[in-house]
């Protein structure tokens, strides 16, 4: 007896619904295998986990204020994914927007204008955009690979953010210690729950899924970027401009990364320091794929993620387990997903005999 | 002085560059069978960290790097079966991979943290290591740092001179026409990636072991991906990786020195580490402009699933 | 009867009450492994906890990244029930202060930072002294009179240690001269030990660090019989890693002062003022000795530790001068504590130029 792959003659739709689920419950499965292992109790582990952190109005809040940046930077990068436009340097564009947004905040410490967190929401974009435009214009030009020249360009965004902080932008009343000024509370974005921390980028992140979810299915560039993922000769022959896409894709992950950054600056953190990002680049990667790089996925798979985050912190107060739980959860769930998403393509056929 | 300054150099360059010789090596192989693996620094940190532990309950240095090797195969084959036998993305799969190892290794890591090792010793080649300058510089190195050039030759040969080798390209070249003479192409490929996770696997070994012999959480730092580019950067060629390897490292280890001769410099110290980076970007850009080159050099399937019997 | 059922259990609840041990809390910036920054303060916790015994149980998260995420493991801390709540890293010092505002019944205590309030108090540990008496023992013993620093980040924190390391160093041999390499980074052991090689090819051999790792001791330990290298170590006692060339080492013992602030709040007595101790008051020390050091640098050495017990030798006595020549503490006075808070400047003696940024 033999099992094959059979390829199905059109993608389930069944499947494309059910393999996340799969993927998630197999991961909880092996979390508390991995619990068990550990010698912890794998239902202490659950409820440290995945129940904690959404106990109270904080913790919800906490979620919510985690998982905005994630969504933001994923609905960015699933434009470009889906059109196999791989950009990997979003957490180098969401440190440059961050630094962009905040050299306006530093520029205008003492503005009461309305126009200022707008305009840092711009600058945001714009400086996440700029850096997007480097790995695009590469690749364009000199069909260098945008994979390698993003991912290059984030450890060279880092050493800015470094040398800002260190030199020019230093606080001149921060005893020498490597930060910026804190931003004045007009260059803030509001907290949208007294005594929480969750900020408007949530409302900023919210819409951004829905012109998100607007341009993919409605529009026709979003649909020409959908072919030149999916069948490149095709879009070809249709005249679908392979220059353009890849811009577009780069442009407007860089966009919303750099828009995230802003976020994180004029919210939490409230200044520039050499820690604005726990690698919100990269997990927004796994939230793109997780949620199938649709908006509507991506809104829920950015609410796991943070919970996987926030629940690895968790189990490391309260269980003594590394924090790098969170990593290793993470990377299983994205492992169980590529897997189980096999069968919305493929069925399993039983051979009689090898053929 | 400076002759003396000039083989101190020579040698940290040699050793910088050596894990990502070991580790680009593997990988091209698993690229000339036409499958894009991203995840090396994940299974470079896991190897490292299995050969920690192994050297710190046994203190076999030979053990450790087998573990090393073994562990990073261990690692490809979580790709190899996402992306080969279940056909998912293999960009996909290989940043999973990346993650997934990283995360791992911190993971396992974590009792090792801050605990030391004796590194290993120098193994000096008896009359090579005599000759001036040059001799300290490369003939007194680790034991993997001469692997990593009999690795080159091996790889050199095996591709480009040996019947197997020629079947691996064609399967990266042709895979459809590989399949249809009869040779088994996902079979040729899951050899190919887990060839590139074991030399991952003791890329991370020489890490820990030889060059700081410590174990910490993020370790591997970043080499993983530049052991990728380091192929793009070669042409797919295996001399240009060792070449490659060697400009990276130096360009790591210039910064350092230059600091440390207290010559008064303008420039800030974030731009001299950004260097390498940025180089390895315009290297990138020059290699990757000449089109033909590119398609020339590049297997031609590269990052393609392939289905059999479609 | 009912009057006196009453009594007894007020009696009693308030016993036990004043029986249940205090929670105290301890956020770590990275492991606590078996050396540096975040063990010795583990060992400080170990050692309050024991002198306090059956009074509190602490609770520690290590490994805690700097940044937004850290507000939210201060507050679960709070929320948990710490009466006290100990933040040991620089990064940590805007999210505690959110964190102190929002629970006005906690006491704060925040290392190596600047800012503090109502209930939040500072506390940090004179490294500087140890530095100076590291390198007196560097100038007797040097032969190139050269010195190698592998420093993390130009912070006040680091530039002091750099200039009172100098200082002590060329007060017992002025042709002393240090060169720094900075790795940016408070733990990278690739580019610790590579910055240690590079010292050492300049022909420095005395070696010193100002990050978290063994592996700058680890490479001089393993260059010290060809160059004839030796090292200082910090924060802990790395002999176990360099026990032949460790000659010693710039040590932080945080007990005393663990022990006296809880002590204090748990008698009522408050947070107390911002703390800044040093050799006098036990929280600085240097390692033991290696076997190298002869002895009569080493009753000198002990000299000079006595007198900077007393008072009568301050690792920053003038006259200092900064690498461009400006005079920064004249002859016969002593720099104060807030300028050796804001130092951004090399002293003569140092090698190379602060990075711009």
């Amino acid at each position: 007896m033999w099992l094959k792959f059979e390829q199905r003659t059109e993608p389930s739709p069944l499947m494309s619904y059910l393999s996340p689920a799969f993927a998630v419950g197999l991961m909880l499965l092996s979390g508390m295998a991995l619990f068990f292992v550990l010698g912890r109790s794998p239902i202490a582990g659950f409820r440290i986990f995945f129940l904690n952190p959404v106990k109270d109005l904080y913790g919800v809040s906490e979620l919510l204020l985690k998982a905005t940046p994630l969504m933001l930077c994923a609905v960015g990068l699933s434009v470009g994914f889906r059109a196999n436009v791989w950009n990997i340097g979003a957490e180098g564009q969401f440190l440059m927007g961050a630094l962009a947004a905040g050299g306006v905040a530093l520029h205008f410490p003492n503005s009461t204008s309305p126009f200022l967190l707008p305009g840092m929401v711009l600058a945001g974009a714009l400086g996440g955009m700029a850096w997007a435009a480097i790995p695009a214009w590469l690749r364009t030009r000199f069909n260098a690979n945008e994979i390698l020249t993003s991912l290059m360009l984030v450890y060279v965004a880092q050493l800015a953010v470094s040398w800002l902080v260190h030199g020019p932008w230093k606080d001149p009343e921060g005893f020498n210690f490597p930060q910026t000024q804190m931003f004045q509370a007009k260059a803030l974005l509001p907290v949208l729950v007294e005594g929480s921390r969750v900020n408007a980028a949530l409302f900023i992140a919210i819409a951004a899924l829905a012109i998100g979810w607007v341009f993919m299915n409605r529009s026709f560039l979003g649909y020409q970027m959908k072919v030149a993922g999916q069948a490149e000769n095709a879009g070809r022959y249709a005249g679908f401009s392979s220059k353009r896409t890849i811009w577009m894709g780069m442009l407007v992950g860089g966009a919303l990364a750099g828009i995230a950054g802003m976020s994180e600056v004029a919210g939490p953190v409230g200044q520039i320091t050499e820690h604005i990002s726990p690698g919100y680049g990269f997990a927004a990667m796994i939230v793109a794929f997780v949620g199938r790089l649709t908006p509507i996925g991506i809104f829920f798979s950015s609410l796991l993620l943070a919970l996987l985050y926030v629940g690895g912190e968790q189990v490391q107060q309260y269980l003594g387990l590394p924090s790098a739980i969170s990593n290793v959860f993470q990377g299983m769930l994205l492992f169980f997903l590529l897997a189980s998403d096999v069968f919305i393509n493929f069925r399993l056929r039983r051979m009689a005999r090898r053929q | 002085m400076g002759l003396d300054l000039l083989t101190y150099i020579l040698f940290a360059t040699v050793m910088a560059g050596t894990p990502l010789i070991i580790a680009g090596l593997g990988e091209l192989v698993t690229e000339k069978a036409g499958v894009l693996n991203l995840g090396c620094e994940g299974m470079m940190s896991v190897g490292a960290v299995a050969a920690f532990a192994v050297a710190y309950s046994t203190h076999n240095y030979f053990l450790a790097v087998i573990a090393g090797l073994g562990s990073g195969m261990v690692m490809s084959l979580l790709f190899a079966v996402a992306a080969l036998t279940l056909m998912a993305s293999q960009v996909a799969c290989g940043l999973a991979l990346s993650i997934f190892g990283v995360g791992l290794a911190a993971f396992i890591g974590k009792p090792l943290e801050s605990m030391s090792l004796v590194a290993g010793k120098p193994v000096p080649i008896p009359l090579l290591s005599r000759i001036p300058i040059l001799g300290p510089a490369f003939f007194q190195q680790q034991a993997l740092v001469y692997f990593s050039w009999a690795l080159l030759a091996a790889v050199a040969w095996f591709l480009y001179r040996s019947k197997p080798g020629l079947v691996l390209r064609a399967v990266g070249e042709a895979p459809v026409s590989a399949h249809a003479i009869g040779y088994r192409v996902v079979r040729i490929r899951y050899l190919a990636v887990m060839f590139g996770g074991a030399m991952a696997g003791v890329a991370g070994a020489f890490m820990v072991l030889f060059y700081t012999p410590l174990w910490v959480e993020g370790m591997i730092a970043g080499r993983g991906w530049i052991s990728i580019a380091l192929v793009v950067f070669s042409t797919w060629r295996p001399v240009r990786v060792l070449v490659g390897a060697y400009l990276f490292g130096g360009c790591m280890i210039a910064q350092m020195f230059v600091q440390a001769s207290g010559v008064q410099l303008n420039i800030p110290a974030q731009f001299l580490s950004a260097l390498p980076y940025l180089a390895t970007i315009l290297v990138l850009v020059l290699i990757s402009h000449n089109r033909s080159s590119i398609r020339l050099n590049s297997p031609a399937s590269l990052g393609q699933p392939f289905l059999p019997d479609v | 009867m009912a009057m006196r059922n009453l009594a007894l259990m007020l009696v009693s609840g308030t016993l036990l009450l004043a029986q249940a041990p205090v929670k105290v809390g301890f956020v770590y910036v990275s492991p606590i492994g078996d050396a540096g920054y975040t063990y010795q303060h583990d060992l400080g916790r170990k050692a309050m906890e024991a002198a306090l015994k059956g009074k509190v149980t602490t609770q520690v998260v290590e490994n805690v990244e700097e940044g937004a995420d850290a507000e939210r493991v201060i507050r679960s801390l709070a929320t948990d029930g710490c009466k006290m709540i100990f933040t040991t890293s620089f990064g940590y010092m805007n999210p505690t202060a959110k964190v102190a505002a929002a629970f006005p019944n906690v006491s704060f205590f925040h290392a190596t930072g600047y800012k503090s309030s109502k209930n939040m108090a500072t506390y940090n540990g004179r490294f500087y002294e140890g530095r100076y008496l590291n390198g007196v023992i560097a100038g007797k013993m040097t032969k190139t009179h050269i010195a190698g620093f592998v420093g993390a980040f130009p912070i006040p924190e680091v530039m002091m240690a750099i200039d009172a390391f100098t200082l002590g160093m060329r007060s017992v041999d002025p042709k002393a001269e240090v060169h720094v390499v900075w790795v940016n980074s408070w733990f990278d052991p690739g580019k610790e030990r590579e910055a240690t090689m590079s010292l050492i090819s300049q022909g420095a051999d005395m070696i010193t660090q100002h990050t978290d790792s063994t592996v700058v001791v680890q490479t001089v330990e393993e260059q010290h019989k060809a160059k004839n290298v030796w090292c200082f170590s910090y924060n802990s006692d790395m002999s176990k890693y360099a026990p032949t060339s460790q000659l010693s080492g710039d040590i932080t013992d945080w007990s005393h002062y663990y022990t006296r602030t809880v002590e204090n709040v748990l008698a009522g007595k408050g947070i107390g003022p911002n703390t800044w101790d040093g050799i006098k008051d036990g929280m600085i020390k240097i390692a033991p000795y290696n076997v190298a050091v002869p002895k009569d640098v080493r009753s000198y050495v002990d000299k000079v530790m006595a007198d900077m017990k007393a008072g009568k030798v301050h690792a920053f006595q003038g006259p200092v001068l900064a690498q461009d020549g400006t005079v920064k503490v004249p002859k016969g006075k002593v720099m104060s504590d807030n300028d050796l808070g804001a130092i951004n400047y090399y002293v003569q003696g140092v090698v190379g130029n602060v990075p711009k940024g």
